[in-house]
């Protein structure tokens, strides 16, 4: 290996290309070697550097400086300055709040504790930062039954929305007899306000192919699937990529570490249709159907992907997986409070300071989410509400900013954690037009197959139009309630029970809001 | 004409999706046309009601020829709260057409849809298959004047 004297990490991924990333590492190379540093400076890709800055950001090591809002012109004055004559340019370092967030948020990382920091490209890195050592140690050195009773007692449960612990799913199909058994990765992060999934894929594949290794030897499956949405494309690039290197490294295929156990992944693309991410709808569109939901039971975890037992989970959920078999349950229980253990990934925008995602252990309140790792609210507005959950989860108030962010507590507002979108609104944002644009959402996704979702997200889109043209009557409010809570009875999948959540913390926090539109 | 493509996937139920993509990809309208559902009825063995039915459920698939570019503006709450329904304004005006059109130069067509999943950098539109995040109103009249430079 050769050593560099100092080390230029670029986080690339959607964003960052967009904002021009890709122009500016070509630019460094060339200004690089112009300068005869080529040997002595390195250039990396990562992936994502876990918040948003406006621009492309750079992260120097190991003197540990952040540069922010790079562009091209500013290429030959960086490497003249900072790496010729060792004197970090000031203009374009980024602000202490932006490092103090940046610090803070790679302490106490799991899934993504590799993100921004290895090649997302190259397995080799993934391999040198300790990975594919919990894979042969699941491979060789447990039992699937030891691995399923780790995950367990890690008390790991779905990131994906419903919260439902993993290692009992795992040890509903693991005793199944069956030729076949599936194991399906939901990539298809449709939820409005989450991009978890897309970033833990953009920053460490590798994690998540590892994650799946390991569940699918603990319940007996030799085939696994990533269902990934079609508009993901640096994902499904990165992931073949990734998959292929596993072949190649003996780590997929037939008898690996010649352990007897075969294994192969696949990556499937979805089509754009929200209601997909539902785990039965998904397996129809995997089988080349239309995405309508399934009658359950049968359960997928009996009868999913072509009538075959079938685990579906979440990236993140699976992410977990590598680190609770290295260090231990324990360890992960030591993370996290109240029945919630381990990390949560967040993404968190709207009227924040900088918008971006962080992980940090369950139970941690909103509002320290928005002011250490946020940066507090954008230009020093007055918080008013945040969406937390997506488009099916909830509108909290200021009187929720501390309350812990886990499964549990949240409960007791009936509010949910769902998906860890979180949507922060300042003071100035009416409700009436929030709701009316996640009930235009909802209206928009429902899949048709039953009536009660069907025909309530278009009436309950017709009442909040009124609403919002001033038409409204105040009985319309409780209108709503009453009939998304019907919905929520009578709807044949989870979508046509979501609108529920939103329209009822809406009003009942912010009724005002609402009565202002009506009198 | 779409041997190139079967070529590439299994005559199975579940590759019809992936089929679909390629072929609604290679085409130069970005869209898939009445012979293309037949051949892939053939070549899957599938009814074609089964594949027009595939077709109108999934919101990246059309059956209507479009643009060489295809714009499709995030409409969901994040990006609603960052005022993407100005940019959906500007953009009408900007290219003199409403939801689902394309210009009469066949350059472009405006669609919207559900979150595309870079809610940090809100509003944000997908042209192709590329993102662009942090929209302004002065920002997409550059986007669209540099595609219609490069064309
Ligand atoms: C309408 C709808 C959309 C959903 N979208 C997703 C999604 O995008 N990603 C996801 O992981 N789970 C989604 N879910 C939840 C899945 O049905 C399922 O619970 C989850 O994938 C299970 O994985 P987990 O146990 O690891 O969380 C959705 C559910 C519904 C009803
Ligand atoms: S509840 Fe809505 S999305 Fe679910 S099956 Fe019924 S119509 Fe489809
Ligand atoms: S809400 Fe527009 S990209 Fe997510």
């Amino acid at each position: 290996m050769k050593f560099y004297r100092s080390h230029i990490l670029l986080g690339m991924s959607e964003t960052s290309i967009e904002a021009g990333a890709k122009k500016i590492e070509l630019a460094l190379k060339s200004e690089l070697s112009k300068r005869n540093l080529q040997d002595e400076i390195d250039v990396l890709e990562t992936g994502p550097l876990g918040f948003f800055a406006k621009g492309v950001c750079l992260k120097v090591y190991p003197e540990n400086v952040l540069y922010e809002n790079v562009t091209v012109e500013d290429i030959p004055e960086l490497v003249e300055e900072h790496f010729l004559k060792g004197r970090p340019v000031k203009r374009l370092l980024a602000t202490t709040t932006r490092v103090e967030a940046y610090d803070f948020n790679y302490k106490e990382r799991n899934v993504l504790e590799n993100s921004g920091i290895i090649d997302p490209e190259d397995i080799e890195e993934y391999i040198g930062v300790g990975g594919y050592e919990a894979w042969e140690k699941a491979l060789l050195k447990m039992k699937p039954e030891e691995i399923i009773a780790e995950v367990k007692e890690s008390g790991l449960r779905g990131r994906g929305g419903a919260g439902f612990p993993t290692g009992l799913k795992w040890s509903f199909t693991a005793p199944i007899d069956s030729p076949e058994k599936h194991l399906v990765i939901n990539a298809d992060e449709g939820e409005p306000g989450t991009f978890k999934d897309r970033l833990i894929m953009e920053g460490d594949p590798h994690k998540l192919l590892e994650g799946m290794m390991i569940a699918c030897r603990a319940f007996g499956a030799n085939k696994g699937f990533i269902y990934i949405r079609g508009e993901y494309k640096l994902c499904i690039e990165r992931l073949k990529h990734a998959i292929n290197q596993c072949r190649s490294y003996g780590i997929l295929g037939q008898d690996i570490f010649g352990s007897g156990f075969n294994l192969d992944f696949d990556i499937k693309v979805g089509a754009g249709a929200y209601v997909c991410g539902e785990e039965t709808a998904l397996i129809e569109s995997l089988e080349g159907n239309r995405g309508n939901p399934r009658f359950k039971p049968p359960f997928p975890g009996v009868k999913g992907l072509w009538q075959t037992p079938t685990v579906v989970n979440n990236v993140e959920t699976i992410a977990n997986v590598p680190t609770i078999i290295n260090k231990g349950a324990e360890w992960y229980k030591s993370l996290g409070v109240n029945g919630a253990t381990g990390t949560k990934v967040y993404t968190l925008m709207g009227d924040v300071a900088m918008p971006g995602l962080t992980e940090v252990p369950m139970g941690i309140t909103l509002r320290d989410i928005i002011n250490k790792y946020g940066g507090g609210m954008l230009r020093g507005k007055k918080f008013k509400g945040a969406l937390v959950g997506g488009a099916a989860g909830v509108i909290l108030s200021d009187k929720l900013l501390d309350v812990k962010m886990d499964y549990e507590s949240l409960k007791e507002y009936t509010a949910v954690l769902g998906s860890g979108a979180i949507m922060v609104m300042g003071e100035e944002v009416d409700m009436v037009e929030m709701l009316w644009s996640i009930l235009r959402f909802f209206r928009h996704e429902s899949c048709g197959k039953c009536f009660p979702c069907r025909l309530g997200t278009q009436q309950l889109y017709n009442i909040i139009c009124k609403i919002r043209d001033g038409e409204g009557k105040e009985e319309d409010l409780e209108s709503m309630i009453l009939l998304s809570d019907a919905m929520v009875k009578s709807s044949f999948c989870a979508l046509g029970q979501s609108p529920y959540m939103p329209i009822k913390s809406s009003i009942l926090n912010f009724r005002n809001d609402f009565l202002k539109r009506i009198k | 004409m779409y041997q190139e493509i079967f070529k590439k996937y299994e005559p199975t139920k579940d590759n019809l999706i992936y089929i679909l993509h390629d072929i609604q990809d290679n085409h130069p309208q970005q869209y898939i046309t009445e012979e293309a559902v037949l051949s892939v009825s053939k070549y899957l063995n599938v009814p074609i009601n089964h594949i027009y039915g595939v077709i109108t459920f999934y919101g990246m698939f059309s059956m209507k020829a479009r643009g060489k570019n295809i714009i499709r503006l995030c409409e969901s709450p994040p990006c609603y709260l960052k005022g993407c329904d100005n940019i959906y304004r500007k953009l009408k005006e900007e290219l003199n057409i409403k939801q689902n059109e394309t210009t009469e130069d066949g350059l472009f067509t405006l669609e919207l849809c559900a979150c595309l999943g870079v809610c940090g950098n809100a509003p944000v539109m997908m042209i192709n298959n590329d993102i662009y995040g942090d929209l302004t109103e002065e920002k997409v009249v550059k986007i669209i004047k540099d595609i219609k430079g490069e064309k």
